[in-house]
């Protein structure tokens, strides 16, 4: 039982990542029907980014939850200005160009991300400090879930309450609704897209960034290539939930979160992933547009 | 009030609007009346940003519109009523009117034209917490005018208000039509393929074949002009 319990825990902090990394491609693809593929850059450029101000930091002597915030902090700040960036160059230029064109240039970014890291920085593991502390209450559970853990699964219900908070009941999050749903008729009540789809993209790329910073402190190393496989699981996520949707993406995030756990706990590790795409083909062959998603009539 | 010149407006490399020019006058209602495709749409789309034109140029109370982006656009008081209702399916009827209000920040003002059109259309009041794409046709083309009217704009174009409506619900949305016209002293430009019924209420009208104005002239000469009576209104 106890056992049960570590692997549900364990399935809750990885679905919590994946989920804070999906609601930006479910957002993105919900405004403008992109699959951002260079988002799981933004959150390994998230990692990265916390690892070099943790370092310098840390040479200063400050205590290190003061570096951890510190360090999320700008992490946050810097990748949305990379989200930002990159839908400007690379997505809004192609706005009006067919879909397939600007997949590409989404995936032409990733490449250009990360071995712009790669080239920066090296293609080693590079060890990544846990600033995150223990903390005394958790003691007797520490076995199974650490504090660490505990961190990121505040921090991240924390987001997603804000989150369904600016998108349920502020004036850009109805802008943000109203644009998925219509974007021209959104155009015509006087919204300007054009900055709906920025915060989109800066908000996306804060959460990826947070979800970087978090996981690296769990897992204690990062490298360039980090994004890509946090990405794709990610994707698998939003589209399991119902690509679109922002209780959906969590909720894949969740259950292929769980379903890892499990398959790694019971089977073996080596089948996590086999597990997790398994559970893909069969949700998609059962119900195509996701768990939450609504399967829409395409617009005439 | 709005001054269109000479506009010629494209969908990638296929010409829609050739040299089009329109006037409306403050306070009048307008109708642009022709058969399928003839750039109808792609007029008001025009005006309101959304294709902008190639060529030409639009003024709207001496301002030039035509290379603004739609939002201020709007934000200079010209709301549209789209083709199609275009309501937003999974916001409520009251947040559907709220986005209509989107450049607005007078709340109260906002909050007592909701009531003026709960008054105009009751049966919306009964369906406000109902998400917009559960309504009927008819409730779908009230809630679209009304989400217009809540920007409170100077100048409102409609797409096509009678498209598959039946005939009661066609005179009720007429008579709102005029209604606001008269009441709130809103210009209304009306685009419309039932031009008997468009002629009927309008001031003046023009008439437009193939992406070109061919007639403008008086609603009441156009009703007895004789190619207008034989191309549009089947007598």
């Amino acid at each position: 039982m106890e056992y049960f319990v570590e692997l549900f825990l364990g399935g809750l902090t990885r679905g919590s990542i994946y989920a804070l990394i999906a609601l930006g491609y479910t957002m993105v693809y919900g405004i403008i029907q992109l699959i951002n593929f260079a988002h799981g850059e933004i959150y390994m450029i998230g990692a990265f980014t916390a690892l070099i101000i943790s370092s310098v930091l840390s040479l200063l002597g400050l205590n290190t939850i003061a570096i951890f915030v510190i360090a999320s902090f700008v992490a946050v700040i810097y990748s949305s200005a990379y989200g930002f960036t990159v839908e400007k160059i690379a997505y809004k230029p192609l706005r009006h160009a067919p879909r397939l064109s600007a997949l590409i240039s989404a995936i032409g970014m990733s490449m250009f991300l990360y071995n712009y890291v790669l080239l920066a920085q090296t293609s080693d593991f590079l060890p990544f400090p846990n600033n995150i502390p223990e903390f005394k209450f958790m003691e007797p559970y520490s076995h199974i879930f650490s504090s660490t853990e505990l961190v990121i699964l505040t921090t991240t219900t924390v987001v997603m309450i804000l989150l369904g908070l600016l998108i349920k009941c502020t004036r850009i999050g109805k802008a943000m609704r109203a644009t998925a749903q219509d974007r021209d008729m959104a155009m015509l009540v006087g919204i300007d897209v054009n900055r709906v789809i920025s915060v989109t993209f800066v908000v996306g790329s804060a959460t990826a960034a947070l979800g970087g910073v978090l996981i690296a402190s769990h897992i204690g190393q990062i490298n360039y290539f980090i994004g890509f496989i946090a990405g794709i699981k990610a994707f698998v996520a939003a589209v399991l939930g119902g690509i679109g949707s922002v209780p959906g993406a969590v909720l894949g995030s969740f259950v292929l979160g769980w379903t890892e756990s499990f398959a790694t706990g019971y089977v073996s590790s080596d089948y996590e992933d086999v597990f997790a795409f398994i559970f893909l083909v069969l949700i998609l062959i059962f119900r195509p547009a996701g768990i939450l998603g609504r399967s829409t009539a395409e617009k005439v | 009030m709005l001054e269109v010149k000479n506009i010629e407006t494209f969908y990638g490399n296929i010409q829609a609007l050739k040299d089009v020019s329109i006037q409306v006058s403050e306070g009048e209602i307008i109708t642009l009346i022709g058969a399928n495709g003839a750039g109808k749409t792609t007029t008001l789309m025009s005006i309101s940003g959304i294709v902008p034109p190639r060529f030409g140029e639009i003024y709207f109370m001496g301002k030039p519109i035509h290379k603004m982006s739609p939002n201020n656009i709007v934000s200079l008081g010209i709301s549209q009523v789209p083709e199609g209702r275009r309501i937003f399916p999974y916001l409520t009827v009251l947040e559907n009117l709220d986005m209509g209000a989107f450049l607005r920040n007078d709340t109260e003002n906002i909050k007592r034209d909701m009531e003026y059109i709960f008054e105009l259309f009751p049966l919306l009041a009964q369906r406000r917490r109902q998400p917009g794409g559960t309504l009927s046709g008819g409730e779908q083309q009230m809630l679209a005018i009304s989400r217009a009217i809540m920007a409170r704009p100077r100048l409102l174009l409609l797409d096509e208000p009678s498209l598959g409506l039946a005939p009661i619900i066609i005179r009720q949305i007429f008579d709102i039509i005029t209604k606001i016209n008269r009441e709130n002293k809103t210009t209304i430009f009306l685009v419309e393929q039932n031009a008997n019924l468009a002629l009927k209420v309008a001031n003046r009208g023009y008439v437009m074949e193939n992406g070109r104005i061919t007639i403008s002239d008086s609603a009441q000469s156009l009703l007895s002009n004789d190619k207008v009576r034989k191309a549009y209104l089947g007598l």
